[in-house]
């Protein structure tokens, strides 16, 4: 696991280095993929059943397509490690856990408490996502 | 109007708890600008020449006066004692300390209001008919459904990093009041042949460098599906616009470049999937959130007939005063143009004069129009001469709407660092030029708007005559267009020709008007004028 790696898991990492999108779909065999920004996630959607890891690379923090591609593979029913790599910073990292993401290979060390107080300080929210928070229509109505 | 429950409530100290520890970080250095400045900019703070500037969201427009009289007090205690209201609706104050922010938004929090979205590249305020649950010609209140949007759109964890801003206007009318197809998504309350509420959705207009009118993307969208239809757009917009160019970033620019047919086809391919998930509000958070949009207990059996004997009351009844819905009331329009003032300022004291003026007779209900003027909605026309009064007291009755002084500008750059030419002078030129009342009527509806730089902030290319200041080697020049609406016959304007420095874009906006008054055909405005004879007797009498 890469220093900075911060993993909200309880399996085990995959040890399969990931490798490009390109690569992956030349290669029936790999289990763990990265796909840059700009890249279309939904190619990997026939695949999912044979993934453990799929790494998102933010190569700016302000870059946001990473979020929709985590959507979209999380909605498509994929069950594995889920890992944001590159620019990710802390003030970032509620919206990735909301679309899905469960890792993290930030570019430079995130300060543990800083993402505990970021990760906790909303106990509510509007909308679904693809974490298991309750929207605040549903507390509303029952 | 709505009123927060305990979850909105939560949400919001939260987010003033959250920012405040952003600020804090930032200040102590740990965190760089760069890292910063997307954090503030959602939190409505913008650095401009000399200051912050702080925009603080009004919801489609919508406050009462507990709020406005919150907004006064931060005029006084945190600004310079007053405040701008912009052609979203929202009010900016522009002398703002970065370590007073979090405070300040505190305080807002403690009248339900933020100032969450209202920057950056995010989904921004939404706006709205300005007349919303007042006027005549509406199908329904388009506020619950504004509501209901902006409560999808808050924090949503996907959309929070998008290619650029996103706006998102919403009316109800087959009048247009909101600039609605100059808006990234633009909705408009329809009602389907089985009687079903719905919308129809344009998608892809805006202004700035390269404008574009919004396309019709869908006839007819159901209301229990529109969040899911918001989702699409923004999940096609978001996944495949560029992102290696700022000025070509937003959504009107991938619209442009797919096709509309084809934008259409990934949206609706990506609705059918977003429909499954479940992520629509059920209708029972609708009728939630549309209760509180009941109408005011109107009053039946009041009298229609105004006393007309005061000249100076008549004529700003004629002018600023709009039909009702209920009978017996009268929609009033607040200008906020004086002649040589400053479009869109308020003073404290003029905040709690509108505040203390609605309380008493437009049941507590403000409105911010996004041509930078206030409505009161709802009041009884035996009450219009107590009101007119109070409003003169407090320096608000001027006669001008959407007449040739009614002009919208942006701040240029007398505060905005994007600006390469000042607008609010020339503003003020125009409308000194043109101050005498009678001339002002015989010119009939008229809308001059301003911009001093490309971003088109003041809406030039909406104006009937719209006015582009640019930078020409060093030195303030102005563009003259023409033909341009942001109402519901929405057009683009056309640049005349060469530009014009200060005195000259005056008088090229007086040769424009000259042209009109000769000729005009009965009933005709400058702008279908302007449409039936073209750009070419305009130039003649202009550059000839």
């Amino acid at each position: 696991m890469a220093e900075n790696e911060i993993r909200l898991r309880d399996d085990a990492p995959h040890d399969e280095p990931a490798v490009s999108l390109d690569a992956f779909l030349d290669q029936a065999n790999a289990t763990a993929v990265r796909i840059e920004a700009g890249e279309d996630a939904r190619l990997l959607i026939p695949h999912l059943d044979r993934l453990a890891l799929i790494e998102i690379d933010f190569p700016r923090f302000r870059d946001g397509r990473g979020y929709s591609s985590a959507r979209i593979l999380r909605e498509a029913g994929y069950k594995g490690e889920l890992r944001a790599s590159g620019d990710v910073l802390v003030d970032q990292m509620l919206f990735m856990r909301r679309c899905g993401f469960d890792a993290f290979a930030p570019d430079a060390p995130i300060d543990r408490q800083a993402l505990d107080a970021a990760l906790n300080r909303y106990d509510l929210v509007y909308q679904t996502a693809a974490d298991d928070a309750v929207p605040v229509w549903k507390l509303r109505h029952g | 109007m709505y009123r927060y429950d305990q979850y909105d409530q939560a949400i919001v100290d939260a987010r003033v708890d959250e920012f405040r520890d952003q600020t804090r970080r930032r200040l102590a250095g740990a965190m760089t600008e760069d890292q910063f400045k997307p954090l503030r900019l959602k939190n409505g703070l913008y650095l401009q020449l000399h200051a912050y500037m702080l925009r603080v969201a009004i919801p489609y427009g919508t406050l009462n006066g507990r709020q406005m009289r919150k907004l006064a007090h931060i005029a006084r205690t945190y600004d310079r004692g007053y405040g701008h209201f912009t052609t979203r609706q929202n009010l900016q104050y522009h002398w703002i300390k970065l370590e007073q922010a979090p405070d300040i938004l505190a305080e807002l929090a403690t009248v339900e209001m933020h100032a969450i979205q209202t920057s950056g590249e995010s989904i921004r305020n939404i706006s709205a008919d300005q007349y919303a649950g007042a006027a005549a010609d509406e199908i329904m209140d388009p506020r619950p459904w504004a509501e209901l949007i902006r409560q999808a759109t808050t924090f949503h964890p996907e959309f929070s990093y998008l290619p650029r801003k996103f706006k998102i206007a919403l009316i109800a009318s087959a009048e247009d009041r909101a600039a609605l197809r100059w808006h990234d998504l633009a909705l408009r309350i329809v009602r389907n042949e089985a009687g079903e509420q719905g919308f129809e959705v344009f998608a892809g207009g805006g202004m700035g460098r390269t404008p574009f009118i919004a396309y019709p993307i869908r006839a007819f969208c159901p209301g229990e599906e529109i969040f899911s239809y918001i989702q699409a757009v923004l999940r096609v917009w978001n996944s495949h616009a560029r992102r290696d160019n700022i000025h070509k970033q937003r959504m009107k620019i991938l619209v442009h470049d797919l096709g509309h047919e084809e934008f259409t086809r990934q949206v609706e391919e990506a609705f059918a999937h977003i429909l499954t998930l479940g992520t629509d509000f059920p209708h029972a958070e609708y009728e939630r959130i549309a209760a509180y949009f009941a109408p005011p207990p109107f009053e039946t059996g009041l009298p229609e007939a105004i006393d007309r004997s005061d000249p100076d009351f008549a004529l700003w009844v004629d002018r600023q005063t709009i039909a009702h819905k209920a009978p017996g009331y009268a929609i009033v329009n607040v200008s906020l143009k004086p002649i040589a003032g400053i479009g869109g300022d308020v003073t404290a004291e003029q905040m709690e004069a509108v505040a203390d003026i609605a309380e008493r007779y437009s049941f507590d209900d403000i409105r911010v129009s996004h041509a930078q003027n206030l409505v009161l909605p709802h009041v009884r026309k035996q009450d219009l001469h107590a009101v007119w009064q109070a409003l003169d007291a407090a320096g608000l009755a001027d006669v001008n709407l959407d007449l040739v002084t009614d002009i919208i500008a942006c701040p240029g750059l007398d505060y905005c660092s994007l600006a390469n030419a000042r607008s609010i002078p020339i503003a003020q030129k125009i409308a000194e030029r043109f101050a005498d009342m009678d001339r002002q009527l015989e010119l009939g509806e008229l809308k001059i708007k301003i911009s001093g730089c490309i971003n088109a902030c003041g809406h030039h290319h909406a104006g009937h005559i719209g006015i582009l200041g640019v930078d020409r080697k060093g030195t303030e020049n102005y563009q003259l267009l023409l033909g341009g609406s942001g109402a519901e016959d929405t057009s683009l304007a056309r640049i005349t020709g060469p530009g014009f420095d200060e005195k000259g874009i005056v008088d090229a906006v007086e040769k424009a008007t000259d042209v009109y008054l000769r000729e005009r055909a009965q009933g005709e405005r400058f702008l279908d004028t302007y449409r039936r004879i073209g750009m070419d007797p305009f130039k003649e009498a202009i550059y000839g």
